[in-house]
């Protein structure tokens, strides 16, 4: 049986409350917005790219709390990361959330991003969780835009291969 | 008290706890929490009559029908028929031949769209819609209009959620050659002032489809008082197996109108160099149909009518006042939808917290509530909101069903406070 409780953690309603690096970027040089027609979820991932590394980084968007506390943990993770060390934190978040990577017994780099976790019990709710960081990953690779109905979209295609 | 014995109850007097006791699905318990199914307008739950009329069929009845001459075949057939027979009583159909099995609501509308859009809908010619209706109200027209050169006209709707039947009146011209209808709402409740807008349309000879996907669970339907063209509903909202629905048409417009899928059973004869098209209602009826889910329909409509669709509208309507009461009082909660004449749909917005957050909330409470955009983006469009929360009665629901859903609300707030 699906515990949502256990997603709906106070560090999740607290960046859903408060969330952290939200707004425009001015200096962005990598850009997507990300697009789930589903719910109408809806967020643009900017970020500055000096040279390999994630210098600064901020989202903006109308999203449901899991969406929105899963783009706000994913600034926080992200800033200062390799391009290749997101792509990891992108590919092991896809797996936890989709039930691939048991984050209790396997390696990884989630760290805090595990409360994330309990979503692999709510199908509905995977692409909310998922939706950040599949617009990071087209941000990354500067694809424009991603959607969760796109055949990008990690539920149905691998991500982090490009 | 009354002295008159009655087989029906009356108008809210139903005894639903023995109607629950029928329904065997709402003993179950979800995250541990009693199961509180408010997800009705996207399909209502079978009472136990349905599922023995289901088994008894597979068990003693099955075999392909309108074929074989053996006991079974005979008996199938026989079944099929009478369901039909059924169906045509609950609309109050003129003839049977009028009622044409279908996959469901969907299903019907492509047919009209195929059997009558395609024959006598061409370029330059405009087909009305509202904005309230369901994406299978939409879609099929606007293929059409695609194929054709055909234009779509769009009736719009006021900030209670009600239709513009005066822009509607203002959108006829000449080129007017169809009217696609919802009776009901499905994302807002509202109940359309369908008869006036037939009449209207009649009056300038265009015939007029209504979608009663939403109506036909909850209101006495009559086809020959609407005097509507063509009419369509869903079983496994009325209590019925999924897969099975129906189109109620004019028998006039039928016999008028091309089939919709080839095959066998739609034919009277066949060559290489010309086929025969069967009568209707089995001239749309192309292939063998859901027998089991159609005569399940007819169980349904059996157990409906048994309680009778006036007391059930009238405990719906009790249940709908007292959850907009309720609701009314929660601040931050807004309900979308405020038509004077609604039917069991209760959908509403909070306040700093997404419909999905929501329904993933209450569910851990053991209730089910349908949310997103209900296949009716336009709706949502007007409201500007992505997405609601939808709560949506049926007859077997309760008062206290209804208080679990406002401390269901109350706790999302509380999370998210």
């Amino acid at each position: 049986m699906a515990d949502s409780k256990a997603l709906y953690q106070e560090v999740i309603l607290d960046h859903n409350r408060k969330p952290r690096n939200y707004g425009a970027l001015a200096d962005a040089n990598h850009k997507a917005e990300g697009h789930n027609p589903l719910c109408g979820d809806h967020i643009t991932m900017a970020l500055r790219l000096d040279d390999d590394r994630v210098g600064a980084i901020a989202f903006e968007g109308e999203s449901c709390a899991i969406c929105k506390a899963s783009a706000s943990m994913l600034t926080t993770n992200v800033k200062g990361k390799t391009r290749d060390e997101a792509e990891v934190l992108i590919r092991e978040f896809r797996d936890m959330a989709t039930g691939k990577l048991d984050v209790a017994t396997e390696p990884h780099h989630l760290g805090r991003l595990t409360v994330f976790g309990g979503v692999r019990d709510l199908p509905t709710r995977v692409k909310c969780a998922i939706l950040p960081w599949h617009t990071l990953h087209a941000a990354l690779n500067a694809a424009g835009s991603a959607s969760t109905e796109s055949e990008q979209d990690p539920m149905h295609a691998p991500i982090g291969d490009a | 008290m009354s002295s008159l014995p009655t087989k029906r109850a009356a108008p809210g007097a139903l005894d639903v706890a023995s109607i629950r006791a029928d329904f065997p699905i709402l003993d179950l318990k979800v995250s541990g929490k009693p199961l509180v199914y408010l997800d009705n307008a996207a399909s209502s739950q079978m009472p136990q009559p349905v599922i023995d009329r289901l088994v008894r069929y597979q068990k003693e009845q099955h075999a392909n029908i309108h074929r074989g001459v053996h006991y079974l075949s005979e008996t199938a057939t026989a079944e099929f028929e009478a369901a039909r027979k059924k169906l045509a009583a609950f609309v109050n159909a003129r003839e049977e031949r009028e009622v044409i099995f279908t996959s469901g609501t969907t299903e019907s509308i492509n047919l009209v769209m195929h059997g009558y859009g395609r024959k006598f809908i061409g370029a330059g010619d405009e087909i009305i819609l509202t904005t309230l209706e369901h994406h299978s109200n939409i879609v099929p027209w606007q293929m059409l209009a695609e194929e054709k050169g055909a234009k779509i006209r769009v009736v719009p709707i006021s900030d209670a959620g009600e239709l513009r039947v005066d822009e509607y009146e203002k959108l006829f011209n000449e080129r007017t050659k169809f009217v696609g209808l919802s009776h009901v709402s499905n994302a807002l409740g509202t109940v359309n002032p369908v008869k006036g807008m037939v009449a209207f349309a009649h009056a300038r000879g265009v015939p007029v489809l209504l979608d009663g996907a939403q109506a036909a669970p909850h209101l006495t339907v009559d086809v020959q008082d609407l005097d509507c063209d063509f009419y369509a509903f869903s079983g496994h909202k009325l209590c019925g197996p999924t897969g099975i629905g129906m189109l109620y048409g004019k028998a006039a417009q039928l016999e008028r109108m091309q089939p919709f899928k080839g095959g066998g059973d739609m034919i009277l004869s066949v060559t290489f160099e010309k086929t025969t098209y069967n009568t209707i209602p089995h001239k749309f009826e192309a292939g063998t149909p859901p027998i089991a889910a159609a005569i399940g329909l007819g169980a349904a409509i059996d157990y409906l009518t048994n309680i009778g669709m006036d007391a059930i509208a009238a405990h719906e309507l009790e249940l709908l006042d007292y959850a907009t009461a309720q609701v009314n009082k929660l601040p931050g909660v807004r309900i979308l939808g405020t038509a004077e004449h609604k039917a069991a749909v209760l959908s509403f917005v909070m306040d700093g917290v997404h419909p999905h957050d929501v329904g993933t909330l209450l569910n851990e409470d053991g209730i089910a509530v349908r949310t997103g955009h209900h296949c009716a983006q336009p709706v949502m469009q007007r409201f500007k909101v992505p997405a609601t929360s939808r709560a949506s009665f049926a007859f077997y629901n309760t008062m206290a069903e209804v208080d679990a859903l406002v401390a269901g609300i109350r706790n999302v707030q509380k999370v998210f406070a």
